[in-house]
């Protein structure tokens, strides 16, 4: 089962090397002229405005959070698939109540507003 | 039926061809990365009734070679502001899932060699689908760290953006392909192919017409393709989490979003259209499918505009969703009931 993923392991290391050679090779071929300016944050030429590392709006952390929740239930759903048939209708049901307790949820979370983005 | 070739009955025949398919299919990834741009810019170009490159090569065909030889020779600027080790781990780590996919994309059927059967695909894994998704998300770490480590303003408004928007569409394109399990009852891609090698009939696409095309736009937001190319919004982003990169760095981001279309194009091939199956070879039936759907994410980029933001969480959270647990329900009822 194990040599099913040796393929895979090499494949990232070829995949690696080619990136880190091609980013080396370039790195070592380009000209370095650095000043203060080039080196400097892209804001449209402008002087800078204080740094990027800033607080960014919680609407981004809601949405990573429902995604887990929801990925988490998806995950659940695979196996169900992939035996559906040989379950019949007791999978369905099973699998009925399953995606009604997730649709209370998602109604919830949409009632809450959590899905608007003003 | 011959023996499937594995580690144990000729390990050095196994791992010499595994060498081989694995170089085969990346040198062919690679050609179409690099000719993917020449293509878009010729056929946009043309669409909007200019003609494209022409100057490099006959008919402009050296293009690609010129744009990969003038990056590597760019200066490659690190900001002075930026985390140093994540700015340059982030483009390697867009570029390696995206390349590693096509690891579980059968490209044909099996082929006897030397009396043993050796199936045309790198790997065949019994869970291919959550492979590819693992790598899917695997990418969002790359798009977040190179909007972060760049400590700019506009790479990390794109970065979070770009992340925010594929996960959430990354849930939608989830939830749609599983209606395509229930039918095949495996997530290994061989499998898959296996299960509609009927006739072109039983392909996936006539029984999940709903599925694919969930899965078609959804994983076109997911690959931040126009129109749902917000984090590259050059309008009011500039180049959103690639802005402070250059050189060879940048190209990486390029040839993964290329990679990732191709991936993307080749699965959706893979699990609704049959795969490799049609009047061909195994491997150019999933080329010339591939190739049909990349003119169609290029045609679509000449055609739609760019949606809004919060039209683009709507669209995911609120449309593609529900609809996708819509069609697993439906599909559950016609299996169970007819």
């Amino acid at each position: 089962m194990l040599e099913s993923y040796l393929p895979i392991l090499v494949l990232i290391i070829i995949a690696l090397l080619f990136a880190l050679g091609s980013v080396t090779f370039s790195f070592l071929i380009g000209p370095k002229k650095p000043s203060a300016i080039k080196l400097a944050p892209y804001e449209c030429g402008m002087p800078l405005v204080g740094t990027a590392r800033e607080r960014v709006s919680v609407k981004f952390y809601i949405v990573a959070m429902l995604f887990i929740l929801f990925d988490i239930e998806t995950v659940f759903l695979y196996p169900w698939a992939v035996v559906f048939k040989k379950l019949g209708m007791f999978g369905f049901v099973e699998m009925g109540v399953f995606v009604v307790i997730l649709l209370v949820g998602y109604v919830y979370v949409w009632k809450k507003g959590a899905l608007e983005w003003e | 039926m011959p023996e499937m070739l594995s580690l144990s009955n000729d390990p050095i025949l196994f791992l010499s061809l595994m060498l081989a398919k694995i170089l085969a299919v990346f040198i062919v990834v690679i050609l179409i990365v690099a000719y993917a741009t020449y293509a878009e810019r010729k056929i946009i170009g043309r669409m909007q009734t200019r003609l494209g490159p022409t100057m490099t090569g006959p008919l402009g065909l050296l293009q690609p070679i010129a744009d990969g030889l003038k990056l590597f020779f760019k200066e490659d600027i690190i900001p002075a502001q930026s985390s140093k080790l994540a700015f340059l781990l982030a483009p390697m780590m867009i570029l390696v899932p995206a390349f590693i996919t096509v690891a579980v994309i059968p490209f044909g059927g099996d082929v006897v060699i030397k009396g043993f059967a050796v199936p045309l695909q790198i790997t065949d894994l019994n869970i291919g689908i959550l492979y590819i998704l693992a790598m899917a998300g695997l990418g969002v770490y790359g798009i977040v760290l190179a909007g972060w480590a760049s400590n700019s303003k506009y790479s990390l408004l794109g970065g979070i953006r770009s992340a925010a928007q594929v996960i959430s569409y990354e849930l939608a394109a989830g939830l749609a392909i599983i209606a395509v399990f229930m039918l095949s009852g495996t997530l290994s891609l061989r499998g898959i192919v296996a299960a509609q090698s009927g006739s072109v009939l039983d392909w996936y696409i006539f029984s999940q017409p709903l599925a694919f095309c969930l899965f078609v736009i959804t994983s076109l937001a997911e690959i931040n393709r126009t129109p749902f190319d917000l984090p590259e919004a050059e309008t009011e982003l500039v180049s959103g989490f690639c802005t402070e990169y250059s050189s060879m760095k940048y190209a990486l981001f390029f040839m993964a979003e290329y990679a990732n279309m191709i991936v993307v194009s080749a699965i959706t091939a893979t699990l609704f259209l049959g795969g490799p199956a049609g009047p061909f070879a195994g491997p150019i039936n999933l080329l010339l499918k591939v190739f049909f759907f990349m003119f169609l994410f290029i045609w679509i980029r000449a055609t739609f505009p760019r949606v809004r933001y919060d039209q683009l969480m709507f669209m995911g959270w609120k449309v593609f969703l529900p609809l996708a647990l819509l069609n697993i329900v439906i599909t559950g009822a016609v299996v169970v009931f007819l």
